[in-house]
This record gives structure tokens, sequence and C-alpha cells, in this order.
């Protein structure tokens, strides 16, 4: 149990996809512009990866290495395409504000690489686990940054007004430079706070 | 003059890497070298360019006619990773020195959403095949545009003094984001 705990953590801080290890960078920037698109996308990385390392470790032993690529790349456009179609039936208005950038969720480097990394090497639970906790860092990641671009962009958060009408919106935030300045600071305060995390288990004598 | 407009849309108002985000871990992973950069602007634009016509012809001769067009994303991913599959095939055994050049950045374009966005786009714009074209050609060279400024900016940004926690990624980002607060600039010139 502690083993599967460690698994899904790792992803959610050490092994951040967006802050850590840069990865998937475009939906991060073009989708977080509100909190609501921000979770959407989210949601739907943590579906597509938890997904396909579920049926990239059960299948493993079937495929053969050399053509395992393709096969891990037809399997995330089959997943795709079928929250594709759901989102497309039940909540249209989201499946517009997201354009065309959930096709793209295809070719997210951070789900390729935990099917080559992980579940090609481990057992479906483990995998699964893993699948859900990059899945939730993902997550994690683009609800902060969709909350901070739709706080500062629009004083509001979720299309709630929760700054009153003393506040004069910067408009910058909601545009797509605001949302590059904004990950540039994030991602050095997350190497101070790790930094920071590091310095504090080498002074216990940890490290 | 429909074409021209097309072009300049896609290359300055619409740049793919400064206001749709697309293609950004190759152009911040790349843009640390200038030499690296203009390859890599030139084998996208090519492969972009290639693999949309490719694209449009398996759209609307096959996808279109079978009312197949939910299997679009599939198709289309499969379709542009195993083209550039065969390319570096052929472009290895015709042109060594131009694989020595070019080869590496065709791995890394093979499953990348500036490749796979723009025949997605064209489909879902409806171009005809001579726009789907020049669309291609204006988009690569929008993102060439794009990482060859990043990457002199960064070739200067080596000399400067960077806050050692903004090092590296950090300030790349804040960089790209001063960058497309000037294209920002040409938003508007052009009412699409």
């Amino acid at each position: 149990m502690k083993e599967l705990w460690n698994i899904y953590k790792k992803g959610i801080i050490d092994e951040n996809p967006i802050f850590v290890l840069a990865l998937s960078l475009c939906p991060a920037l073009a989708v977080t512009s509100t909190a609501l698109n921000a979770m959407t996308m989210g949601l739907t990385v943590l579906f597509v990866i938890t997904a396909n390392n579920t049926v990239v470790s059960i299948t493993r032993k079937v495929v053969n290495p050399k053509v395992r690529v393709p096969v891990y790349i037809t399997s995330i456009a089959t997943i795709v395409t079928l929250v594709q179609l759901l989102l497309q039936a039940y909540a249209p208005t989201l499946y517009k504000a997201l354009g065309i950038y959930l096709a793209l969720v295809v070719v997210f480097a951070i789900i390729l690489a935990r099917a080559e990394v992980f579940a090609a090497k481990n057992k479906v639970i483990p995998s699964f686990f893993d699948g859900l906790g990059m899945g939730s860092g993902f997550l994690v990641a683009m609800l902060s940054i969709g909350i901070i671009r739709e706080l500062f962009g629009m004083g509001s958060i979720f299309g709630i007004k929760v700054l009153g009408a003393w506040y004069n919106p910067a408009l910058i935030m909601i545009l797509p430079a605001g949302g590059f300045i904004l990950i540039g600071y994030m991602v050095g305060g997350v190497k101070v706070w790790n930094a920071y995390r590091e310095k504090v288990r080498v002074k216990r004598g940890e490290a | 003059m429909e074409y021209f407009t097309l072009f300049i849309s896609a290359v300055v108002v619409n740049n793919f890497v400064l206001t749709r985000f697309l293609g950004l871990c190759i152009f911040f992973g790349v843009s640390k070298n200038l030499n690296a950069s203009v390859g890599m602007g030139m084998a996208v634009t090519s492969v972009m360019t290639l693999s949309s016509m490719l694209a449009w012809l398996v759209y609307h001769f096959i996808l279109a006619p079978f009312g197949l067009t939910f299997l679009t994303t599939v198709v289309f991913v499969l379709l542009i990773a195993s083209f550039v599959q065969l390319l570096e095939i052929i472009i290895k055994k015709q042109a060594p020195a131009l694989y020595n050049m070019w080869g590496i950045y065709l791995l890394l374009i093979a499953t990348n959403c500036i490749v796979l966005s723009v025949p997605l786009l064209n489909a879902e714009s409806n171009y005809n095949f001579l726009k789907s074209i020049v669309f291609a050609i204006g988009s690569g060279a929008g993102f060439a545009l794009a990482i060859i400024l990043m990457a002199s900016l960064r070739e200067k940004l080596r000399l400067a003094d960077v806050p050692k926690p903004l090092e590296g990624l950090g300030i790349a980002f804040i960089l790209a984001g001063m960058l497309a607060l000037s294209f920002l600039g040409f938003s508007g010139m052009i009412a699409l």
C-alpha cells in the first residue's frame, strides 16, 4: 500500500510533469486562460494517461518491442477520440473552448513517456497508480495556473466574481504573453521551493 | 490576395508558437543554439508542408467520402508518424549530407503538436488544396521566425546576469512572454 502511495505521490511533487519535467507545455499555456478550461484539460489528461498506462501494462507481454511506439500512439489516439466524442456530445461549449488542443492530447510527450518509462515495465496496478499520480500532478499544475490567470485577468475564479468592482483586470494575464511570463516565474518558484526542501533534508542529515 | 492574407496571418498575426502555443517543447528545447534553430525551422516547415498535403488527400478522398471523419485524429497521427519515418529512410539513403544536418530533428518532429495541428486546422477550416499548402508554409515560416528570434536572444542572454532560480527554463519563458507581447502588435492588422 505504502509503495502505491509513493508511486502516486511522486507525480504530484517531485516529478511534476509541467514544473519539473517541463513536458507538455503547450496545453499548460493554451487552455489555462480560465480555471474551468484548465480543469477540463487537466481531467482529460488524467483520464487518458491512466487509461493508457493500464492498457499498455496489460498488453506489455503481447506487444513486440520493435513496434511498441506505434502501438502506444494508436492506443492513446483511440482513448483521446473517445474523450473527444464524449465531450462533444455532453459538453459542447467546453469542447469548443478546448478546440484543437483536445485532439493534440495525442502527442503530449508526458503520456508517451509514462507508457515507455513506467507502464511497459510494470504490473497493471502500479502502472494505474503511476498514471493517476502523473495525471494529478498535471491537473494540479493546470489548475493553479488557470486560477491565477483568471483571478488577475478577469477578477473571477470559475466564472464567479471574487474581486470587487474596484479591481481593474490586468488583461495581459489572459493574453498569451501573460501566460508565458507567469509560467516563467512559477518554474523559478518551484525551483526555489525544491532547493529549500533539499536544504532542510541535508540539515536533518537525511540526504 | 486572399492567399497572401492567409500567409501573413499564419506567419505573424496567429504565430503558431507565440499566440497559439504549439510546438513549445521543441521551441524551448532547441532554441539554445542558433544553428540548430535554423535547421529545425527548415525541417519543420518542409515536413509540415508535405504532411499537410498528404493529410489533405487522405481527408478529402478517404475520410470524408466514407463518413469516417471521427477517425481524423487517429489517422492523422499515424499518417504523419509513418510519413516522417519514411522521409527519414529516404533522406538517409539518397542524401546522407542532408541527413547528417537534419536527421536528428526529423525524429523529434515525428509526434509533435505543431506538425499534427496544421492538417487538423486545415480539415477543420475546410481549406482547399492550395490554401492548405499556403497555410502550412506560412505556419512553418512563422515557427522558423519565432525560433530563430528566440535563439538569437538566448545567445545574448548567456552574457547576462540572471537571478539564480530563473536560470534556464524560467528566463526562457519570460523572454518568450516578451516576444509574444511584441507580436501582439500585429494583432488586428488582418481581420479574419
